[in-house]
This record gives structure tokens, sequence and C-alpha cells, in this order.
């Protein structure tokens, strides 16, 4: 048996370390090491609540509007109030856009640029992938990256700026939008839907979001030309829908609420069988994290993050989230398996999680939020007003759970005497990049690198680069 | 651009990656198009280039056995110097070795130093509270020079670590002064005591603020959301920040002004700690603590005083509403 030790393991957010042990041709087990330790949880502490609207979207420049509604809604339940219906879809529109952009962020310069790795120069593939996906100089890039761009002056217009709005507030948004710029921003959506209709999906939104089963979506990547049937076509060649699953407990905290419910629900799933999510089975085991501290695994609203300077003991600074004691991974193909879309169920019953369907599941999404934005926008009563102010009480506590582009995000927040008591932070990477706990269990990505296949003389294995940016993972979120 | 491509390599430490973020948002033109431009050949960067592990490892390597020649080093995040001193709170992977130690190697490697992002700079958001992690910036611990480099540093273009403020960056704000590294046009009188180039610093928030009528007549907003003017109630900084972000727009046509909530300096060293609830204006009987830069205080109350007298009642109306409900009226042309 042999030691790889993979890093800088780049194309994540933030820094990355995997130690992979390898026997013969594959690996046999793998250590997820978080190496950057900031400390958000302690910097929050004794400050006014209202302050951490400024300071825990900074956790992440890729997912800062999630942190934002996290905690705008951890805040809001404790002033108890919720945002305006307009504020909620303000809200809503602006966090679709940070998550279906992260999507094609994630798709075109994080996943897609290791199909053009030397080690596949003999596929037929090959030489028409290089020239699409290679990292910076690839013709993809010079097609998404403007789409991106314009697409992202729904976030300027609704909430000033991206990253770091702190235009989401608890009880709804800062700035009201008038009638003409509902209609430019209809305008600045449809120019977005005929990019991602040309040249990511090769034919209509709807059509694709309509998929229901593997056998369809066999039929549409053989008839449509564009960079998610390109794709399809690689993972089958190359077989990634037998790669990478997790152990198939699902988790999500539920995407985009209305009067009506979440728009892809709330629950935890052990394979296809969907059960209610109790967040009071949330805790975080410190065993092999550096982090001080004995006991039983806490519940966030009584967590402690005390990092260990000596580095005693451990392998990370992540923490290991558990849902009843066992792992859960989160994302993308986690919310559409809760949502119960049927292709999402199809891949968990036929083939399980893998890296395929993690793609698959981010363009579900990316179909069904663009016409959902295009319907969200059509409600904003442009009359109304957009926003509520609460009190912040001088004892409370409160939780805002949301769903960031790469799986739940939790704050946890208790204040005392008016001020920060404790607060706590559970990201999506945290769920899938978590260490073992004390009982040994893996975490999902340690889990899903077990029997990864090493090609011969590889040190930095091609086939854990795709599991592992399969979750498209945010490092600075992990730790925070 | 003529002449040789210039190298350049981009480090993560103690940040959330917001200025690369905020960077691929570039438009008109695109960050692609202006580092072409520019010259500028990416040797490695942590979020963009292919190479990972092993051959990332090499191409720092060649650098620091002076193999490659490293003209720009941008540092993005804060260096990360706790716990008590060692930088264990940042081992880059894969390397084994702290962080800071391989940013103050690559310094003494390159031609020019660059720190994007107010962390990088400065220490930032990551120094918030009482710096557990003992972040710093390049060259300065907020707004004391010093920071990792020390107070003396000179990279080998005889410059000081330049700091591209702002939590993040406006993404021209990086291509433009990176285009004027690569084309030798930056001169050391450019630069402000923070090391931030002028055309950054030169300009304040307050410059083209859409509210500076309201301004100018002390008409307030008492809340988020409300259009008069947020200096006097809700922490406004837009007088004494740097950064021309009501002249530039931010994706397309915004800044945070327009979104409806107060500048927070992010600009500034310190911004982090500003001693108040971000939202809330300090006050001392009944006035605002930070007066405008460069303003006397005494003006500042009689004017104010003055102005306040004279607001219009539309400017007195509007200033506490959420959206203009009294429109300005064309004065009538013949004595009616």
């Amino acid at each position: 048996m042999s030691r790889l030790v993979v890093g800088p393991f780049n194309r994540v957010e933030g820094d990355l370390e995997v130690r992979l042990d390898v026997e013969g041709d594959h690996v046999q087990s793998a250590q997820v090491v978080s190496p950057l330790y900031r400390g958000f949880e302690g910097m929050l502490k004794d400050k006014d609540p209202r302050d951490a609207l400024v300071i825990s979207p900074r956790i992440c420049g890729i997912c800062s509007v999630s942190q934002s509604i996290a905690a705008a809604n951890a805040l809001g339940a404790a002033q108890g109030i919720k945002p305006l219906p307009n504020g909620q879809l303000v809200t809503n529109i602006v966090h679709a856009s940070e998550n279906v952009s992260d999507h094609l962020t994630h798709f075109y310069m994080f996943f897609m640029p290791d199909f053009t790795r030397d080690t596949y120069a003999g596929a037929a593939w090959y030489p028409a992938i290089s020239e699409r996906f290679s990292a910076i100089t690839g013709a993809a890039s010079q097609d998404m990256l403007p789409a991106r761009a314009e697409f992202m002056h729904i976030v300027g217009l609704l909430a000033g700026k991206w990253p770091h709005t702190l235009s989401l507030q608890p009880g709804g948004a800062t700035r009201v939008v008038a009638q003409h710029e509902v209609q430019h921003l209809r305008a600045v959506l449809s120019g977005f839907r005929r990019f991602l209709q040309r040249f990511v999906f090769g034919g209509s939104l709807e059509a694709f979001a309509d998929i229901a089963s593997l056998d369809d979506l066999a039929n549409w990547r053989e008839t449509c030309r564009g960079d998610l049937p390109t794709f399809l076509k690689v993972s089958k060649d190359l077989g990634l829908a037998k790669l990478g699953g997790s152990g198939d407990r699902f988790l999500s905290f539920g995407a985009y609420p209305s009067a009506e419910g979440h728009l892809f629900a709330r629950g935890v799933s052990h394979g296809t069988e969907l059960q209610v999510l109790d967040t009071a089975l949330i805790s975080e085991d410190i065993s092999n994290a550096w982090m001080q501290g004995e006991g039983p695994a806490l519940h966030p609203f009584d967590g402690r993050t005390k990092p260990d300077g000596d580095m005693a003991q451990g392998y990370t600074w992540c923490k290991a989230p558990r849902l009843d004691g066992l792992p859960a991974e989160v994302g993308a193909l986690a919310r559409q398996v809760i949502a119960r879309h049927p292709l999402a169920l199809d891949y968990i019953s036929q083939t399980g999680g893998n890296i395929e369907a993690r793609i698959v599941a981010r363009f579900l999404e990316v179909a069904i939020l663009v016409p959902q934005m295009e319907a969200w926008l059509e409600t904003i009563r442009p009359d109304d007003a957009f926003i509520t102010h609460g009190v912040t009480p001088d004892k409370a506590e409160g939780a805002g759970l949301v769903e960031a582009a790469r799986g739940a995000l939790g704050h946890w927040l208790r204040i005392d005497q008016g001020r920060i008591a404790n607060y706590q932070i559970i990201a999506p990477t945290t769920w899938n990049f978590s260490p073992r706990d004390a009982g040994g269990q893996a975490g999902p990505l340690e889990q899903a690198l077990v029997n990864a296949p090493i090609r011969n003389g590889e040190v930095d294995p091609v086939s854990v680069q795709h599991i592992v940016r399969s979750f498209d993972p945010c490092m600075v979120c992990t730790v925070h | 651009m003529t002449g040789r491509k210039q190298n350049l390599l981009w480090l993560q430490s103690g940040g959330c990656g917001g200025c690369t973020l905020s960077l691929i948002c570039a438009e008109s033109p695109d960050f692609l198009v202006a580092f072409e431009t520019a010259g500028i050949n990416m040797l490695w960067h942590p979020t963009l280039s292919l190479e990972t592990g092993q051959e990332a490892n090499e191409i720092i390597d060649d650098v620091l056995s002076g193999k490659t020649k490293l003209d720009i080093l941008c540092l993005e995040g804060s260096v990360m110097q706790g716990p008590n001193g060692t930088g264990r709170f940042h081992m880059m992977a894969g390397r084994g070795e702290p962080m800071k130690d391989v940013i103050t190697k690559l310094s003494a490697m390159a031609t020019h130093v660059v720190g994007v992002g107010s962390c990088a700079a400065f220490g930032g958001i990551t120094t918030t509270g009482d710096n557990e992690a003992e972040a710093c910036g390049l060259a300065f611990n907020g707004d004391l020079k010093g920071g990792l480099l020390g107070p003396d540093f000179r990279s080998k273009s005889g410059l000081p670590a330049i700091s591209i403020p702002g939590c993040p960056v406006h993404p021209d704000w990086v291509t433009q002064t990176l285009a004027q590294v690569t084309a030798g046009t930056v001169r050391a009188d450019d630069l402000d005591s923070f090391n931030r180039p002028h055309a950054i610093s030169g300009t304040l928030v307050h410059h083209g603020c859409a509210r500076n009528e309201y301004y100018e007549y002390k008409a307030s907003a008492q809340n988020l959301c409300e259009i008069g003017c947020m200096m006097e109630n809700l922490g406004c900084k837009g007088t004494q920040a740097a950064g021309d972000c009501n002249k530039r727009p931010w994706n397309g046509g915004g800044s945070c002004i327009s979104g409806g909530y107060p500048c927070i300096a992010c600009t500034e060293p310190g911004f982090e700690e500003p001693g108040h609830p971000f939202t809330e204006t300090p006050k001392v009987a009944g006035i605002p603590i930070g007066l405008p830069t460069d303003m006397p205080k005494a003006w500042f109350v009689a004017l104010a005083s003055l102005s306040k007298a004279a607001t219009p009642k539309r400017l007195r109306q509007n200033a506490t509403s959420d959206r203009a409900r009294v429109f300005p009226e064309r004065k009538k042309k013949g004595g009616h």
C-alpha cells in the first residue's frame, strides 16, 4: 500500500488537500484535509446581531448570498419576523441568480477542464473537448463569462453588487423594484435563456427539465448539440455514472420558500426513501478535527469552536456534522432527490449517486430556475412594500436554514443581553467533506473516493479529481 | 501589447475567494480579454488553472529556484500568522509548510507584489474581533505599516506591495491596475499612503452618489430601504471612503447605495471594526462622529443646520419613503 497526497487541490473554492491510501490500481481509503481556519464564529461573538449580516457573507465569495440569507433568516427567527412577500421574491431571485451562476462556474471553470488532461489524449472526443474546455484558453469560457456577467446584472440591480451584498434583510430587501425595472430584468433573463439554450443545452430549458428517466436522458444526449450533451457523451465513454457514490443518504433544508412552501422541498432521503427532517438531530463531532473539546457531539445551538493550537489530534479544521449520528450528502443531487425529480430518482434507483448524476442535477436546477425566475418577476407587486423592520430582543435564538448551490447551509444564532452569545455555522461542504467521527464513519467524500481507479503512474489521480470536483466543494465555507 | 509576456502567479490564503469571483464578472472587456491585452501569462491561479497537486507545486518550485521569472505575485486573502506566529491556521495543501512562508519566499522573487482586496492589503474581515487568526496584510496590519513583509518592503521593481482595496474588489480595479503594472507605468507617487493607486483611492464613494441631493439638504433616511441620505442615521461612510463605486457601476449598474444599504468603507483599512454597528451612525449631541473627509466640524454643523432648514418638501418627504412619491415639478413660465 502506498500514500498519495494531492494538494494544492485547485479549481475548488479555497484550499484543499486529499490524502489517499492506494492499493494496487485503486484507492483503499481517503482523508480529506481542510487546511485553512479563519474563525468566523469567534469573530461574531459579542457583536450586535445585525452585524452578522455584514460579516458572515464574507465567509464566502461564491456562496455569499446564501450566507446573507442564512444570517438574515437566523436573525429574523430571533426577531420573530419574516420577509414581506415582495422581499421574499427579491430574495429568491437574487439567491437563484447566485446558485445558477455557481452551477455554470462549476461546470465550465472547475469541472470540465479535467477532461482536457493529457491522460485522455487518445480518446476520440479529446480534440474537441480540449479546444472548448481548456482552462483559461478554451472557447467555452469566452462564451460563458460574458453571459454569466450579464446575468449577474440581476443582482447588481436588486442587491447592489455581487458578492457581499447587504440588501437581504430579515424583513425583506432594501431596494424596491419599479415596474420598468421588472421589464428590464425580464429582458436580461431572456438574453441569458438564449445563451443557455444555444450553448449549454442545445434545446429548450423546459425539454431538459421534463426529462424523467435515464432512457429519456440518453435519447436527449444523442439528439442535442450543446456543452451538456457533449459532457454526457464523455461521461458515457468514461463510465462516470459508476463512480463516486457516497452512500446515498441525502439532506436538504429546502430552497426558495413562498407561502406555498419550498420550491425544492426540505427533507432527508435514504436512497429514494423520503423522510422528514428533524433538525434537532443535527450535531457536530470534533473527534478528528483540530478542535479542543471533549464529550458528545453538540447541536449547533450549543456548539463550540475552539481551535487546537497544538494540532495534537485530528487531520483537518473541518468538524464532522452528522444527522442522527450519520453522515449526509448535500447539494443539487440531494435537493432534486428530495424534491422527487423523476430523473434524480431514476439515477438513485438504477446507479446510485455518482459523478454524472451530480452534474445533471445541477443542470436540472438551471433549467427549472430560470423559468421560475421569470415567473417570480411576474408576481412582484411594485406598488407594495419590500421590507418590514424587526426589533432585536435582548435574549432570543434563531436558526437560518437555506440551500446554497452546493447544499444545505445553516446558521444558528443565540442572543443574550442584546449581543451575539453564540453563532455556529454548518456549511454544505462541512457535510460533504467532513472527516471521520468518533465512531470512525467516513464523511461523504471520503466514502465516495473508496475504490476510485488509479491509472498507471498517476500521482494526482484523474478519477479522484472528477469525484472531488463533482461535489462542487467550497472550502472557504467548510471551516469558515 | 508587444514584447515578452509577463508571468503572474496568484495565491489565495485567509479570504473568501470573492475577489476572484468579482474579477470574473468583469465586462467590456471580460477579464480574459483584459489580461491578454495586458500581456499577462497566468502561471497558476488556484481557481482558474488546470494544474493541480504536483503540477502546481512544480510551477511554484520553478519560481522559487529562479528557473521561471516571476513578474507579478498576487495575493488574495489575509496572511495567516496564527496560532502564536506559526502560520498553522493555513498550511498550504500539498506542501506541508505555512502559506505565510510561501508568500514571503515568492515575494522576494517577484518584480511586483500586489495585494488583491482589503484582506491581502490590510488584513480585512479576517482580523475582525480579537483577530484570533493573527491575520494581517502584505504590508499593513490594519492602518499600521508592517504586515507580513514589513514596513520597508520593496519588490524588485522598487515599489512597495501595491494594495487593491475592496471587499470585494471591483473587477476593473484589478484589470486596470495589473495592466498598468505590465505596462511599466506605475510610479511610487501613483500610490497613496496605504499603497493604493490614486486611480482607485483618489475618488470618494460619495462622488456620483445618486443620493447627493438628499445629502446636500441633510434629508436623511431613518430605516434601510428609504431613499434619503444614509450618513446621518444608517452608518454610511461614503463621504470618507475611497472608491469610484458610484461612478463605475458594479454588475451592470449597481452599488451598495443603489442597492439600498450604506457604504461600510470596505476599501479602508480597519473597516471591519467600525466601533459601532455597521448600519448605525454614532453621534455625539446629535452630530455624527464621522464627518466627511477634509471637512471642518464647525462648518459641517453650520451648513447642516442651514441646509436642513432649507430642505424642499419633496426631499423631506421622499427621504423617509422607499421610493420617490413627490416628484420634481417644472416651474411654470409666464408668471402664473
